[in-house]
Parts: C-alpha cells; sequence; structure tokens
C-alpha cells in the first residue's frame, strides 16, 4: 500500500508555498535488484493538486523524475480553510489521493 | 557508475513509446505531451510539443554546476514571463529527453522545483509556453555518478 503524500502549505503576503513529498520508488526499468533482477519499470505518470475542486497544478512526468517525488509550486489567493488535494496515478494503474486543509 | 548502455536506452524508449500510444488512446491523457515524452532527442521533443521557442532572460532556470549523484538533481524554474501557461523540463542527453511537465492555470505562479535523475553530464533545458508563445532556457549541470539504473 502506498505511503501518505506529504503536504506542507505556507500563505505569507498572499501566495502560498505548496511543497510535497510523495512516496514512490520511481523504478527505471534499469535497475537491479540484490539478486541481480531488473526491476520492472513503475513511475508516476500524472500528478494533479486541487484547491477547494479547482486544479491548481496539473503535471506529467517520465522515468527521470527522482524517487519520492518532490514538488514545489506557488498558488495565489489561498485562504485558510481552503482544502488542498494531490492525487498522483503511476504506470501501474496503481494511484493516491491525500488532503491538507490550508492553516 | 555505469552509464546507460544503449540497449537500455532503446528498450525504455520502445517501453515509453507504448505507453505514450496507449496514453493517447485514452480519453484522459490525450496531449500533446503525452507523445513528446517518448522523444529520444530535445528536437524530436519540441517538434511533438510544436514548440519554436526564443531563448527569454526572463526565465531563471536553478540547478547545481556539479551534481554528485545524478539520482537526485535540484531543478528549479522561474518564469517571470506574464501569463506562463507551462513549464517543461528536459535532460537533453537521458534516453528521453522531456521529464516533467506542467501545466499552470490562472493563479498559479510561473515557479516549480524538483528532483530528477540524470544519466550523465547534460545540459537542462527548461521550455516556457506564456501567453501562446514559447520560449525557453537552458544550463549545464556536469554529472560524477550517473543516475540511471546499474
Amino acid at each position: 500500500m502506498s505511503t501518505p503524500t506529504r503536504m506542507r502549505a505556507i500563505t505569507k503576503d498572499g501566495v502560498t508555498d505548496i511543497r510535497l513529498l510523495m512516496t514512490h520508488p520511481m523504478d527505471s526499468g534499469l535497475r537491479k535488484d540484490a539478486s541481480g533482477q531488473l526491476v520492472p519499470q513503475r513511475y508516476i505518470t500524472d500528478v494533479k493538486a486541487t484547491l477547494n475542486g479547482r486544479t491548481v497544478l496539473a503535471a506529467k512526468w517520465s522515468v527521470a523524475v527522482s524517487q519520492d517525488p518532490f514538488l514545489w509550486f506557488r498558488v495565489r489567493g489561498a485562504k485558510a480553510g481552503d482544502k488542498l488535494s494531490v492525487e498522483w496515478h503511476d504506470s501501474t494503474g496503481d494511484s493516491r489521493s491525500d488532503d491538507l486543509v490550508l492553516a | 557508475m555505469k552509464p546507460c548502455s544503449r540497449r537500455q536506452a532503446l528498450t525504455t524508449g520502445s517501453l515509453l513509446s507504448a505507453l505514450a500510444a496507449i496514453g493517447l488512446l485514452l480519453p484522459t491523457g490525450a496531449r500533446a505531451a503525452d507523445g513528446a515524452f517518448a522523444a529520444k532527442t530535445v528536437d524530436d521533443a519540441l517538434k511533438l510539443l510544436d514548440a519554436q521557442p526564443a531563448a527569454s532572460s526572463d526565465i531563471t532556470l536553478s540547478a547545481p554546476d556539479i551534481a554528485e549523484n545524478g539520482a537526485v538533481v535540484q531543478v528549479g524554474v522561474q518564469s517571470r514571463l506574464p501569463k506562463t501557461q507551462e513549464i517543461h523540463i528536459l535532460v537533453e542527453k537521458n534516453a528521453n529527453p522531456l521529464t516533467a511537465s506542467y501545466t499552470l492555470p490562472e493563479g498559479t505562479d510561473g515557479f516549480v522545483q524538483m528532483r530528477v535523475k540524470m544519466g550523465q553530464t547534460s545540459p537542462l533545458w527548461v521550455l516556457v509556453k506564456a501567453d501562446g508563445r514559447w520560449y525557453s532556457a537552458s544550463k549545464e549541470t556536469k554529472v560524477t555518478l550517473g543516475g540511471c539504473g546499474g
């Protein structure tokens, strides 16, 4: 089962810095495990962040995004109490969605 | 330290094209960027994105001059271009250069920071679509230890 995305949102002067840390192996399909077997390719392809249901960022990724992806972006006009949701989908069909209520 | 071999690069490439082809058939991911992820060169990726970028000094691409570990290279993009709609990050010498595509609606700043994998020393490119036009910036990052597997 997947681990929750760590989310942090700090608002200052009307600009909210949103930092996300997803937990995902982002396997390139080139790496070998301890027994010498290739680890199958598995990576996050889509990320979507919404604020009160309105999309604030949509991302498409390749295998070349580092393991446990970190993403930092900025939105304007967010208020305390707004709900930030972050959803990802990976190449194996796995997905996860997490919420954070802005402080 | 093992660079990605040609064979590995080709395998990944064909896998990615297959995935991209599937992606294009699905209603959810029907975007130009999907095909561009399978491109093997920056030029091909630009063609698939239908972008003819002009170099811009209003884009700041921050990345280390030397990355000791190619598996984790911090890349930051700040676009001061008004109406920045899209930001794309490409690693020129990776098997598939296009690494990340961001769509930023109004209200979201032209700013993203993330971590990417680099197989070897390579120029990094950032493409920005602002008000319907394409702009670019680049920077070379030296990689001491490749992050492509192996």
